[in-house]
């Protein structure tokens, strides 16, 4: 299963801009979280962070027990495998052809022959839908294949985190369905711990497991997506319903009294269920949509279970709205606990679904909690 | 915002008349070739890329070298032609060609070309992947762009460098034999009978060690500006502009102190 991330109070400037400030989250072992931001507010940046490419000057990202913040050159190539990054526009090798793309980490980092990395290959290229692309360049193949070969590049060393930055940028909506899909039917079937970043309101809507938002150099909001879906902070509420009323504006900030002018105009027109449909997805209002299931055939989410589990016991710090929201999407038992106050926590089920069962660890008594691949 | 932190507003200059800019950014440099002198052992070597950047870095340099070689040798036996008239010493005319493009213009030439046509394809090469994200994503697959692209670049340019010096040693040469020869009406035999009398394999391996250090100047500021370029594909331009730029003028100080150093360990002949 996937790594636990934990930030704590990261933050970074270019000179002396600051980019963003005291930033802390933990993206949950095998979930997939989604974070939010208008343009410029530094998503790439925190991408880039988590990887180790940008060194922030405060704050701490621990991975497997490494600060990734602090730790040697060498330390941080060995937690690098861990990673597998879907840059924007695929990042492929424009040198290479998408077979030999593909193939790339595997020939520089296993001793596999070269027919075991054929079949390794070509299993990722069909997981992605790139069947028969294996001889062309990047240069010769649209946006979306380049993404698709790029995540297939991403895959190929059985990453335990997966960044995803923009995933949907450039790909049309058919595309990005299919695309978010794909990323759930990934997690189902890897459960390594997902990030996506995105401007998509509709992926951030459906796809996760948590949700954040990053807006004035702070990180406005992180938690189960119910928490944000549910909210009722103006930006957030602005950002999901891609609306110009609101905090955030073109370029810098707007002034409270015209925030507020805005706000009673939109309220008076009946508020953001009546406001239509934004772009990118935004739809109105504060409903919470169900979560992309994992295609018929695959294993259920791992995730999903350990997931429930851990909202269940956060219960009780949400508002009765997120709550609620909660609470309708958690299974009758874990009501019920939730309700009496206890928790039978569910026997470990080690690994990946290919891999051989681990024996259960000794402690099964204690709630599962974060833990690495044994 | 409620936190007293104010973000400061980005000044005009924002530190860029700061005496310690330049500083830094030699520092850099110097850092960046501490750091491929440690890949440099690292295994595994990356043979096959070595073997493609030293084709490529010859097939990009070894026209237009021959090509300069040619004329700069001629420039040479033109000039050392007459002075030597004047000073009725025609007969040292072959040394004294020989001496010169041995000890001075097939290093210079060597130089030019590497930094010219090779760094800079290098640069342009590293400066595109770049600014692609592909440097980023292949630290990000645990792969270090030092080890697996820089290294051999440089040794590339090492390798390559040397045997230009070579090449250009040859053309310059012969380039300077044919016009003393054929055009100023020099003799033959003079030309070649004077060939051993100032110069002496010393030169040429002077001019070698030139070359090799050369290649490596050039390889090390040409990854450096390639690696760090950004903004786009008008980061990349800069970047090639701005390596050959630095390489030049490293390239003319280390003659300088190289030559110095030769002169005090090798005494010239006839001493």
């Amino acid at each position: 299963m996937g790594v636990e991330v934990r930030v704590e109070g990261l933050t970074k400037s270019f000179g002396s801009q600051n980019i963003w400030s005291d930033v802390t989250l933990t993206l949950p072992p095998g979930e997939i979280s989604v974070l939010l931001g208008p343009s410029g507010t530094g998503k790439s940046v925190f991408l880039k962070s988590l990887v180790g490419l940008l060194k922030p000057e405060r704050g701490s990202i621990v991975i497997k027990d490494t600060d990734i913040v602090r730790t040697s050159e060498h330390r941080l190539y060995e937690v690098r495998k861990l990673f597998g990054v879907l840059f924007q526009d695929g990042a492929l090798f424009g040198s290479m052809n998408l077979f030999d793309n593909i193939a790339f980490p595997l020939r520089e980092h296993t001793r596999k022959s070269e027919s075991d990395i054929r079949w390794i290959v070509l299993e990722k290229m069909d997981m992605v839908g790139l069947q028969g692309a294996e001889g062309k360049l990047p240069g010769e193949i649209s946006g979306g294949m380049r993404k698709r070969a790029g995540l297939a590049r991403a895959l190929v060393l059985d990453p335990e985190i997966i960044l995803f930055d923009e995933p949907d940028s450039g790909l049309d909506p058919v595309r990005v369905a299919y695309l978010n899909q794909l990323i759930v039917d990934l997690n189902a079937q890897i459960d390594a711990t997902f990030l996506i970043v995105t401007h998509d309101i509709g992926t951030a809507r459906t796809v996760p497991d948590n949700l954040g938002l990053l807006f004035r150099r702070h990180l406005a909001m992180f938690g189960p997506r119910e928490q944000l879906l549910t909210s009722q902070e103006p930006v957030v509420r602005q950002f999901l319903n891609g609306r110009r009323e609101g905090p955030i504006g073109m370029s810098e900030e707007k002034d409270v009294a015209q925030v507020e002018a805005e706000m009673a105009a939109l309220e008076a027109r009946g508020g953001d269920q009546h406001n239509g449909v934004g772009p990118k997805g935004a739809s109105g209002g504060d409903a919470v949509p169900p979560q992309l299931e994992p295609s018929p055939g695959l294993p259920e989410r791992q995730a999903q279970r350990r997931r429930q589990e851990r909202v269940a016991r956060m219960l009780h710090e949400f508002d009765p709205a997120t709550a609620q929201a909660i609470r309708a999407s958690l299974p009758e038992d874990l009501l019920a606990q939730a309700d009496a106050g206890v928790f039978a926590p569910t026997p470990l089920a080690g690994g990946r679904h290919w891999a051989a069962e681990s024996a259960p660890a000794g402690g099964a008594a204690v709630l599962p909690g974060p833990r690495g691949r044994s | 915002m409620t936190d007293g932190e104010k973000p400061k507003a980005p000044g005009l200059l924002d530190g860029k008349l700061s005496p310690l800019r330049p500083l830094r950014a030699s520092g850099n440099l110097f850092a960046f070739a501490l750091d491929v002198a440690r890949s440099l052992p690292r295994r595994p070597f990356q043979f096959r890329e070595f073997v493609q950047q030293t084709w490529f870095v010859a097939s990009v340099t070894i026209l237009p070298t021959a090509l300069v070689a040619i004329p700069f040798g001629a420039v040479i036996a033109l000039q050392l032609g007459s002075l030597t008239r004047q000073l009725g010493a025609e007969s040292f005319t072959g040394s004294a060609s020989v001496l010169a493009v041995l000890r001075e213009a097939s290093p210079i030439v060597t130089a030019l070309l590497i930094a010219g046509a090779g760094g800079s394809a290098i640069c342009a090469d590293l400066g595109a992947r770049k600014i692609r994200d592909e440097i980023d994503a292949m630290e990000v697959l645990g792969i270090s762009p030092i080890q697996r692209l820089v290294v051999p670049r440089v040794l590339a340019a090492m390798v390559v460098a040397t045997l230009l010096n070579g090449l250009v040693s040859v053309v310059g040469v012969a380039g300077g034999y044919f016009f003393n020869v054929v055009l100023q009406g020099g003799t033959p035999g003079a030309y070649l009978a004077s060939f051993g009398a100032l110069a002496q394999v010393e030169d040429f391996w002077s001019g070698e060690v030139k070359a090799l250090v050369f290649g490596l100047i050039a390889g090390i500021v040409a990854s450096y500006k390639g690696l760090n370029a950004g903004g786009g594909p008008k980061g990349v331009g800069d970047a090639v502009n701005q390596s050959v730029v630095i390489t030049f003028l490293l390239l003319f100080a280390v003659n300088f102190v190289m030559t110095a150093v030769y002169f005090q360990l090798v005494p010239p002949k006839g001493q």
